[in-house]
């Protein structure tokens, strides 16, 4: 987790869209490294995005999905100066929560 | 924890685990309460499909939108728009993926029935959206040609 999460929230139209850029390796388990030893899994498991306390997005990801996340939707109802929250856990246990304000 | 969470069990029920999945349960409530491990498992499509519940219905109501050839099979990525009235949660599969299901998203009220993501794509397949509307559950299906897989190294 070196760097953290870039929310980018806007409303335009009384829609408010939300693009979110998370840094995580997404690794599968699946790949093995240079010595051929597998490399653990390590991928988020759950997403959850609210829009001040109000619950807009929910996700269960698996490790399908690619490295360092790119996520991307849309509700309605934000104003200038509301906050979007973004959290998410991984299937270690760590989790990562941003915070941006609409604009 | 009352519900299956196998990897977390895996790894020995690590205290950090179970302290943030204990903090989000306010929000949990509201939305879809246990993750559908099953569907996440699975190693093909019958066994994803009865994992969420049904085989779903092909739907010209939903709009896919994904490269028709990936350079890259790590990044591809993929809009799922519905126009299904009532639609309630949005799965993202990738046919011959080792696990298909990628990404269970659900739409609470107030939010667009539409999400946007970046997925691994193993070899050249379907990509596939389940929309779950109603109560039932419908599909759309796109291939995707990938010249290089998601899965290298």
């Amino acid at each position: 987790m070196a760097s953290p999460m870039r929310i980018r929230a806007k409303t335009t139209d009384g829609i408010t869209e939300v693009k979110a850029l998370m840094s995580h390796p997404m690794e599968t388990g699946m790949r093995k490294d240079a010595e051929g030893k597998p490399i653990p899994a390590h991928y988020i498991t759950e997403v959850t995005a609210t829009h001040n306390d109000k619950l807009v997005l929910h996700a269960y990801w698996g490790p399908a999905v690619s490295q360092n996340p790119f996520l991307n939707f849309q509700f309605k109802g934000g104003a200038a100066g509301d906050t979007v929250t973004i959290k998410w856990v991984d299937n270690l246990g760590e989790s990562q929560t941003e915070q941006a304000t609409l604009s | 924890m009352n519900y299956p969470r196998r990897s977390f069990l895996k790894l020995g029920g690590s205290a950090l685990a179970a302290l943030a999945t204990t903090a989000m349960w306010p929000l949990r409530a509201l939305a879809a309460a246990v993750r559908p491990e099953a569907a996440f498992v699975a190693k093909d499509l019958e066994g994803t499909y009865k994992g969420l519940g049904g085989t779903p219905t092909a739907s010209a109501e939903i709009d896919l939108s994904t490269p028709d050839i990936a350079e890259n099979g790590a990044v591809v990525p993929i809009n799922v728009t519905s126009k299904l009235p009532g639609t309630e949660e949005i799965y993202i599969l990738v046919e011959k993926n080792p696990n298909p299901l990628a990404a269970a998203f659900t739409i609470p009220e107030g939010t667009e029935p539409f999400v946007s993501l970046r997925v691994k794509v193993a070899q050249t397949c379907n990509l596939i959206a389940v929309v779950k509307a109603g109560g039932k559950l419908y599909s759309a299906s796109k291939e995707t040609k990938v010249t290089l897989g998601g899965c290298g190294g």
